[in-house]
């Protein structure tokens, strides 16, 4: 056990929601009788949740700078049929209506971010409005219709990579994906434990680094190899194609970037971080805006996989992007969360939805299992967080201030040091 | 009922060889207290030697059975497995972070958890009755119907005693009681002890204000490293300040003040006619057309109570981030400057260090390193992205020079003692490297060694010519640190004294009068 959680970080929460998640993937690959892991049903499952999963990406920075969003929902169905309308009425080909969908998110978010940002009114309120009001948007311009696209716009949510190159037996630029991506999880790693031992940091043992590199590429060319060896014409999907490609620049954005520092800035301490200069107002305003544009993307890919645009696409949504974004380790109160994280948090949920599906267990009975797994796996991070820590008395006492983790009791510069050191 | 020591005194609290351990930290190591009925004991150490944790013993925040030891309390042996126990046998504790809930009226706080029911309805007619008393009690003029919110720290204060009168304490335990307040509201909060103790009251007092304790407090028990050093009484052992800092460290501390010669140079920093409004009410102006100037390599500091406007002439100096319809100019090396944000006044060479470190000061969940870089990122990254590696050697270079306790840049900042975080906040600033940096209350909190070294890293500063200004209650460390010091009353300057010519009688009447306004 110690052994694992030194492969994956003295953070619990990661690990425990990445062992989750494999012990899930195998616990119904055994009692579905192998169905679970077929190129088929990965596909499917890709295809099925890269929407959630692209919100989810958005849904983390909005709570991580302490809000939330209700709307995403609406604003994914309103953005979906606007596109679909103005592709048959205005006749404009696919890729200027994936344009105008993400202009059309960028408006709507401008929106909502200036009212959560610049007047200051709880984004809880003002998305709750943003919910009713694009959802009746899009009954309103849609006239509560069906309206399907076209062939070409359908292939950003069903299509697939195509095949090129000599006939291998497998999609082969699905297995290019595959190889360069497992090559670049060595380079990297290798790259970042070299920096880190010539800054004289902490470096984890070299058994660690090469195991949890193996296991990693392990998984990573196992799934290349189920999606290239799909049934004919099937191979990676073009949704989760976007959604590698989102995580990976949203990932780096939030954790390597100035911009991303001051979005955990904000959610963590929001006076702390304006005295040092971060302009909370247009942080806010940003992360407001993005999550609309993201919406935007994700009704657009569920329009094009189902075809047309309804009235109630997306219902819903928001809840399944909180629910992935806690899971994968966010706080309520804001200023922490990983985009990973929530990944693996819509994953845990994606496969515990899909495998129940091939178990044949009804909707109720899979609803009433992923509300307790979504209580379990933040009661897990809570009774985590206060192990050692205070009891509940002792936060009654202070009235649960956030901010008021107890200092140890070592760690102090003792005078007799300083005295020492200063004759 | 009560035992009696060897001279016939009563014994009220004897806390035998207690214990108590922390995962890896042996927090309390067979610590001895005894305390006598009718006295005022207070406990002195350094933070972290584990003065609040023997009081959490006590008072059974940590339960019975979670440390070894014995409390033998009115001669009886105690076994408190919460709060609630210890309070039922007469023992209250009030925690240095006060635990009013600010929405609810003074009557209300007083009678939480505790009201007065007929029916099983809260009877308010006598409630009202009970805390008019208890209010006249600790000297308290405010209607009962205040919300908590709208009174200051040091009346704050006062409604907690208010609420431990109610619970018919015993023995009252004060942690850090005058922290937070000014030194008239602390005098009349040490008044109302001594009185308390007329009445029979006992007090356990924890505080670093040392002269209030030589003042007030019968006996000292000094706790060093988890361990009860010694135990002293005030009039027969002739106790004084030095004395208790000697227990306190193992030596004594020749002085509180590292030895500094000022290089003063010429003005580069001036303010002009500075006006700001109150952010709320209308027509109220917090600062009164203050002018002021600092010169490079000079230690300014400022003096004024509580409520004078000293933290709010910073922060509104500092990209106005306090106050409406500011007014007033600001001259930096002759030439004048906007300050209208944040941004603009880091840019034009201003560093405020607040002194609300938890709330306003840092991010709790933020590690020491990104703390350190927090207020100047751009310094450390290219075209945007962060560049991990100069942020950990930034980090690395201030853990050092500033001698940070800590295993490594990668821990929490919640993790540090309060000396070790201000040292971490320190090291965001000069990290932005500002001309002017304004230290707010820098060593609130801070046990003595700790305070000693921040005294020496703004000396440090000072002699690389940046200029220094200082806010702080304590007029010792100003008087002790500064070059010169401006006073403030209710807004505006009313002085300004000359390091040579400033004493704490010259300080305290120019900060009580609006004696000359020009």
């Amino acid at each position: 056990m110690n052994a694992l959680k030194k492969l994956f970080g003295g953070n619990t929460r990661q690990f425990g929601m990445i062992f989750a998640l494999v012990a899930l993937i195998v616990f119904f690959q055994i009692f579905t009788g192998g169905r679970t892991l077929t190129p088929g049903n990965v596909i499917n499952l890709f295809n099925g949740n890269s929407y959630i999963l692209i919100l989810a990406i958005g849904m983390v920075l909005v709570i991580i700078a302490g809000h939330i969003d209700l709307s995403v929902g609406s604003v994914a169905a309103f953005v979906g049929v606007s596109v679909a309308l103005a592709m048959r009425d205005w006749g404009l080909p696919w890729w200027a209506g994936v344009l105008f969908g993400l202009l059309l998110g960028a408006v709507i978010g401008a929106w909502q971010g200036l009212w959560t940002a610049y007047v200051g009114i709880p984004a809880f309120i003002v998305t709750l409005a943003g919910m009713l009001l694009f959802r009746g948007f899009n009954q309103f311009v849609g006239k509560s219709n069906t309206i399907p696209v076209s062939k070409d716009f359908q292939f950003i949510g069903s299509g697939y990579l195509p095949e090129i190159g000599p006939n291998t037996g497998f999609n082969n630029l699905t297995l290019l994906i595959g190889i360069v991506a497992a090559a670049l999880v060595v380079i990297m790693s290798l790259r970042a434990r070299a920096a880190a031992k010539a800054l004289g940091a902490d470096v984890p043992e070299l058994w660690v680094e090469v195991t949890k590199l193996v296991l990693i590429c392990g998984a990573i060319l196992y799934a290349t190899y189920l999606f290239a060896t799909g049934r004919p014409g099937t191979s990676f999907p073009i949704p989760g194609l976007i959604l590698a490609v989102l995580v990976l620049i949203y990932g780096f954005v939030a954790d390597k970037t100035v911009l991303g520092r001051h979005v955990y800035a904000v959610g963590g301490n929001r006076h702390a971080a304006e005295l040092s200069g971060v302009q909370s107002k247009k942080v806010n305003f940003m992360v407001m805006m993005n999550m609309s544009i993201l919406a935007g993307l994700a009704g657009m890919i569920f329009v094009a996989r189902s075809t047309a645009s309804g009235p109630f696409d997306g219902v819903g949504w928001e809840l399944d992007a909180i629910a992935a974004v806690f899971i994968g380790g966010a706080a309520v109160t804001g200023g922490v969360g990983t985009v990973i994280g929530s990944i693996v948090g819509g994953l845990v949920m994606a496969v515990l939805n899909n495998g129940l599906q091939l178990l044949g267990v009804g909707a109720d009975l899979t609803q009433i299992i992923k509300g307790l797994v979504l209580l379990a796996a933040v009661a897990f991070d809570v009774y985590n967080k206060s192990q050692g820590k205070r009891s509940i008395t002792g936060m009654l006492i202070k009235g649960f201030q956030r901010n008021n983790n107890e200092i140890k009791p070592d760690e102090t510069t003792t005078t007799k040091e300083v005295i020492s050191k200063e004759a | 009922m009560t035992s009696l020591d060897t001279q016939g005194d009563p014994i009220l609290l004897e806390m035998r060889s207690i214990t108590k351990e922390f995962p890896g930290v042996k927090a309390l190591s067979n610590v001895s207290l005894r305390v006598m009925a009718g006295e005022i004991h207070a406990i002195c150490g350094e933070n972290g030697a584990g003065k609040s944790t023997l009081m959490k013993v006590l008072s059974g925040v940590y339960p019975y059975g979670s440390y070894t030891g014995d409390i033998v309390y009115q001669a009886a042996t105690q076994q408190f497995k919460d709060i609630r126990a210890s309070e039922a046998a007469g023992i209250v504790i009030i925690h240095q972070e006060l635990a009013l809930i600010p929405e609810l009226s003074i009557m209300e706080n007083i009678f939480l958890g505790n009201e007065p029911t007929k029916w099983g309805v809260i009877d308010w007619a006598e409630a009202r009755k009970r805390s008019m008393e208890l209010l006249a009690r600790v000297g308290l003029r405010e209607d009962p119907d205040t919300p908590i919110k709208e009174i200051g720290v040091g009346k704050q204060q006062l409604v907690e005693i208010a609420k431990a009168l109610n619970k018919s304490v015993r023995l009252l335990i004060l942690d850090e009681p005058t922290a937070a307040l000014n030194e008239s509201d602390s005098q009349h909060l040490l008044d109302l002890i001594l009185g308390l103790k007329g009445k029979g009251i006992t007090s356990i007092i924890i505080s670093h204000k040392l002269n209030e304790i030589e003042q007030i407090a019968d006996e000292i028990t000094i706790i060093r490293d988890g361990k009860s050093i010694e135990t002293l009484n005030v009039k027969r052992d002739g106790v004084d300040e030095d004395r208790i800092i000697k227990g306190m460290v193992g030596r004594t501390l020749e002085s509180r003040f590292p030895d500094h010669e000022p290089k003063i140079g010429e003005v580069f920093f001036e303010v002009k006619d500075w006006t700001v409004g109150h952010p709320q009410i209308q027509d109220r102006l917090i600062c009164k057309g203050s002018n002021f100037y600092v010169r490079r390599g000079e230690i300014v500091g400022f003096a004024g109570l509580m409520g004078a406007g000293r933290t709010e002439l910073a922060r509104s100096l500092f990209g106005h981030s306090y106050g409406r319809f500011i007014k007033g100019q600001v001259y930096k090396d002759g030439r004048p400057v906007n300050l209208r944000s944040v941004r603009q006044a880091i840019d034009a060479g201003l560093g405020y260090v607040t002194e609300d470190r938890k709330s306003l000061g840092l991010n709790l969940l933020d590690d020491i390193k990104t703390t350190t870089v927090a207020a100047a990122l751009d310094k450390i990254s290219n075209y945007t992205v962060v560049d991990a590696r100069k942020e950990f050697s930034v980090a690395e270079e201030y853990r050092k020079s500033l001698r940070t306790k800590t295993p490594s840049v990668e821990e929490g900042v919640a993790k540090l003692s309060g000396g070790n975080q201000q040292k971490v906040v320190l090291a965001k600033w000069m990290f932005t490297d500002p001309d002017l940096l304004i230290l707010d209350e820098p060593t609130r909190g801070i046990d003595v060694g700790a305070k000693y070294e921040i005294y020496g890293i703004i000396q440090r500063l000072a002699n690389q010519g940046k200029g220094v200004i200082v806010i702080s209650s304590e007029l010792p460390e100003l008087l002790g640190l500064s070059d010169r010091i401006y006073t403030i009353f209710e807004g505006a300057i009313t002085g300004v004294l000359d390091k040579n010519e400033a004493t704490q009688e010259s300080l305290m009447k120019l900060m009580t009068s609006a004696r000359k306004t020009a």
